[in-house]
């Protein structure tokens, strides 16, 4: 709306319409929130329905599992960093930041591809179970999520390039940043109440 | 996978048959008559690609009249068939079509557009805003709204009717027993539809939060406002969940996981459970703007400030949190504990307090008013009585126990209509009436106004409170006949009879449209009621920057009090600076467009053809993500004018036609 401007805030606050926009994201991930969580519901329903098929502890590989938490913990690390080259004013290193964001988001997303090929080749599909279809639907909500953000993170970048460190961009890779952190935390309870839990059970 | 060609059309049912040829000569005919009349640019630049909430509101309204004849068809079908018994006007699967998606177009695509359409048009001017805090996700909430829509409603002329129920439960909305594509019309098309409408709750809480005009802090805040405020964050904590439940729809029946069916380990009382956590809650989203508009409704013609006005906040913050904690009540019957159900009675019966506490404030907002029976405030004093009548059998129904007697019978259908009509609908008209005047310029006519409101009453009550003796003789609902020994038979003609009356009070609506458009007084002032709230102190029909400099709020009826110290006028020329506004756009009509072919081809479930549609989508975000367009500014000389011609009609002394 207005074009006020009020310089002492960081870059990404300093519009009325950035503002806004940030709220309004704060708002879009409460409903994120609801939407996992529901998920995350119908994987607790269903959960131990296996239907004669594969349990969790059949199917789930620690090894991999680990390393994916690695690498998406791990980016959200570098996408702080990222934001904080941006308040820093440094083009450069925060466009680094962010590009070792995307690569390990992308190996974050190799690996969970890898894992998903793994299990239908052993007959752990969606369609053998509950318990799977709902795994893999927690699980695939998520991944996609992962996708988009890469997808995303592409057009900021291309963005930044082409338009430097504005009020826009500097939002819009912030509210980036919120959206990726997000994804993290989903990751944490997923590894917890679906991996950890999984195997211990 | 998916459908043969040759079952593309449905064929075989000459009412079908008849709606296909009338629905292909509709649409030929308003194409060429846009085209001879060369109205596409008009069209296309004024409101295809708009962003002013205004316009936004104006055409969800359009929505949601086109969809109220639609589903009251429906209605007036299903009265005809159980007019007599044994009837053979509709057949059983037909019967079963007919209400599935009567339900759903009336609760989803009327009372929905009809409710954000009146708040997209009235809260960011009674908030003293310019618009939305996302004029250009507000466009694109509407059209995927329309998206939703349009998809729902193509499904009985191609590729068939959702038949499950507008609660579309498993195992009978699963692949199994309905094998068809009906389901996956309900799936797909409500998916898009609720995206809209979480969009419109996000853009809605921003919108209040932070465009409130100076000096307007929240407990000074119109009541319309409050409830659109609660009915925003209702709609973000309970639509993803329906989200969830239609992907998971999707996806038992297009994908062949096991959620909701049984074989493979799934669970159809996890459909109910989900369906039922957005379910209950969504009832709370239509009803309280409702008693919003009714609130501020009543406090204009009885002129008083609006009684309690604080109860009212912390009732409607009471129901908003009750109403996601009673969803159970939908299925006391289907195997909970005593312990399950008697939590979910109490709390379903608590709702009835602060429900109460707002009745008797309006109730109380009349006491000692000097009250004026314009046909608006007709609607909302019809709403008492006929809205209580719904409240206690919903107490009556909310006895767990008693529930095993009346559930499943007529006697919910009409607890629910009693509370949903009187509820929602006498509002919406009550608010149609009163607000009209400020979209259009010229006020719907009374006369007519009042022979809409008694022939709908009237119409409305003989054909529901029949409908409570019918059940509670045992009348089961979703029945497409019953035989004569039943003795429903007089029962159910006495409230056919009443359903024609009502759709004669709807016909007697879209007459005082056409009437009013045609021959209204256009030279009515800014403030035709005498009105109390912030959207009456600028221009009628509002302009498109809605106000010249934003109003400053010191108590709440802000207007009320503008007038009575004469603060209303002054605008010197030095005060008026240039404004900003966005540009218009195409991309969400362009998104409306992809959603649509894109579900419309996953519903057939070719899914390959509707996964390159989607790209569609994406493409249309990233084209979002590199528009860069700053808007444009109102230049100074076209507000001066603007503000001058209004200005000086509303001081000739053309306000208050009901004094």
């Amino acid at each position: 709306m207005s074009a006020k401007v009020n310089a002492a805030l960081p870059l990404e606050y300093q519009t009325e319409q950035n503002r806004m926009n940030i709220l309004g994201f704060w708002v879009f991930l409460g409903a994120e929130i609801v939407l996992f969580a529901t998920l995350f519901g119908v994987y607790g329903v269903l959960g131990e329905r296996y239907a004669g098929g594969p349990t969790q502890k059949d199917i789930f590989i620690v090894r991999d599992v680990m390393i994916q938490t690695f690498l998406l913990l791990t980016s959200s690390f570098t996408m702080g960093i990222s934001i904080f080259e941006m308040r820093r004013s440094n083009r450069k290193g925060m466009l680094m930041w962010l590009i070792f964001t995307l690569l390990l988001g992308g190996g974050f997303l190799f690996m969970e591809i890898r894992e998903f090929m793994h299990y239908v080749h052993e007959g752990a599909t969606m369609q053998t179970s509950a318990f799977l279809s709902s795994f893999f639907v927690l699980l695939g909500t998520h991944g996609l999520h992962v996708t988009i953000g890469i997808g995303w993170a592409i057009l900021l970048i291309i963005q930044i390039l082409k338009r430097g460190l504005t009020t826009v961009t500097a939002r819009k890779a912030f509210i980036f940043g919120l959206y990726w952190h997000f994804l993290d935390v989903v990751w944490i309870f997923i590894f917890t109440f679906v991996y950890l839990q999984g195997l211990v059970m | 996978m998916g459908i043969k060609w040759d079952e593309f059309f449905v064929t075989g049912d000459p009412l079908i048959f008849a709606s296909q040829i009338g629905i292909a000569l509709t649409m030929v005919g308003a194409l060429a008559g846009i085209t001879y009349f060369k109205k596409w640019n008009y069209l296309w630049t004024e409101w295809f690609t708009t962003v002013d909430h205004k316009k936004i509101g104006i055409m969800y309204i359009l929505l949601g009249v086109v969809m109220f004849l639609r589903g009251g068809i429906d209605g007036l079908m299903m009265k005809g068939q159980t007019a007599v018994p044994e009837n053979d006007f509709l057949n059983a699967q037909h019967y079963n079509e007919v209400f599935t998606t009567h339900g759903v177009i009336m609760i989803l695509f009327v009372a929905m557009p009809l409710l954000i359409g009146l708040m997209n048009f009235v809260i960011p001017l009674q908030i003293g805003a310019r618009d939305v805090a996302f004029p250009q996700l507000n466009a694109l909430s509407f059209w995927l709204t329309v998206s939703g829509a349009a998809l729902f409603n193509i499904s009985f002329i191609i590729g068939g009717s959702p038949d499950a129920g507008w609660t579309s439960y498993f195992p009978l909305a699963g692949k199994e027993f309905s094998p068809g594509i009906g389901n996956n019309f309900y799936a797909v098309a409500l998916q898009i539809a609720g995206a809209g409408t979480l969009m419109t709750g996000i853009n809605f809480v921003v919108t209040v939060l932070k465009m409130r005009t100076k000096g307007m802090t929240l407990m000074k805040m119109p009541m319309f406002t409050w409830t659109s405020f609660i009915t925003s964050i209702i709609i973000v904590a309970s639509f993803p969940i329906f989200t969830v439940a239609l992907a998971l729809m999707t996806f038992d029946r297009t994908f062949g996981t096991h959620f909701f069916t049984i074989s493979g380990g799934g669970m159809d009382m996890l459909w109910a459970n989900l369906f039922w956590l957005w379910g209950h809650p969504e009832v709370y989203i239509v009803v309280l703007p409702a008693f919003g508009m009714l609130s501020d409704i009543i406090s204009t013609f009885a002129r008083k400030t609006l009684y309690g006005y604080k109860s009212m906040v912390i009732s409607i913050v009471m129901i908003s949190v009750l109403s996601m904690l009673v969803w159970v009540h939908h299925f006391f019957t289907m195997g909970n504990s005593a312990g399950v159900n008697s939590f979910f009675s109490i709390t379903t019966m608590a709702i009835a307090i602060p429900t109460g506490v707002k009745v008797f404030n309006w109730l109380f907002t009349m006491r000692k008013g000097r009250i004026k029976f314009t046909t608006a405030m007709l609607w909302a004093l019809a709403f008492v009585p006929n809205f209580v009548i719904g409240g206690v059998t919903g107490v009556m129904l909310a006895m767990a126990a008693a529930d095993y007697q009346y559930h499943n019978t007529l006697f919910l259908v009409a607890h629910f209509h009693y509370v949903l009509i009187p509820g929602v609908v006498f509002p919406i008209f009550a608010g149609l009436y009163f607000w009209w005047p400020k979209m259009f310029g010229y006020m719907l006519n009374e006369k007519i106004g009042k022979w809409h409101f008694w022939l709908f009453v009237v119409g409305f009550n003989v054909t529901f409170m029949p409908m409570f003796f019918l059940g509670l003789d045992g009348a089961v609902r979703r029945a497409y006949t019953y035989s004569a020994e039943t003795g429903f038979g007089p029962l159910m003609m006495i409230s056919a009879v009443g359903s024609v009356i009502l759709a004669a009070g709807f016909a007697a609506l879209v007459y005082n449209i056409y009437w009013s458009a045609r021959n209204a007084d256009r030279n009515i002032g800014n403030d035709p009621w005498d009105a109390r709230t912030l959207e009456w102190a600028t221009a009628t029909p509002v302009q498109h920057y809605n106000f010249a400099s934003l109003p400053e709020v010191t108590k709440l009826d802000a207007f009320w009090h503008m007038k009575k110290t004469d603060e209303l006028q002054p605008l010197t020329e030095d005060e008026i600076e240039e404004i900003h506004l966005p540009s218009n756009t195409w991309i969400p009509i362009y998104m409306g467009v992809v959603f649509g072919i894109s579900g419309f081809l996953l519903v057939f479930e070719w899914t390959i053809a509707a996964g390159i549609a989607a790209l569609g989508i994406f493409a249309g975000l990233a084209f979002r993500s590199f528009d860069y367009d700053e808007g444009f500014h109102v230049h100074k000389d076209e507000i001066f004018e603007t503000e001058s011609k209004w200005r000086k009609g509303a001081n000739k002394g053309v306000k208050n036609h009901v004094s």
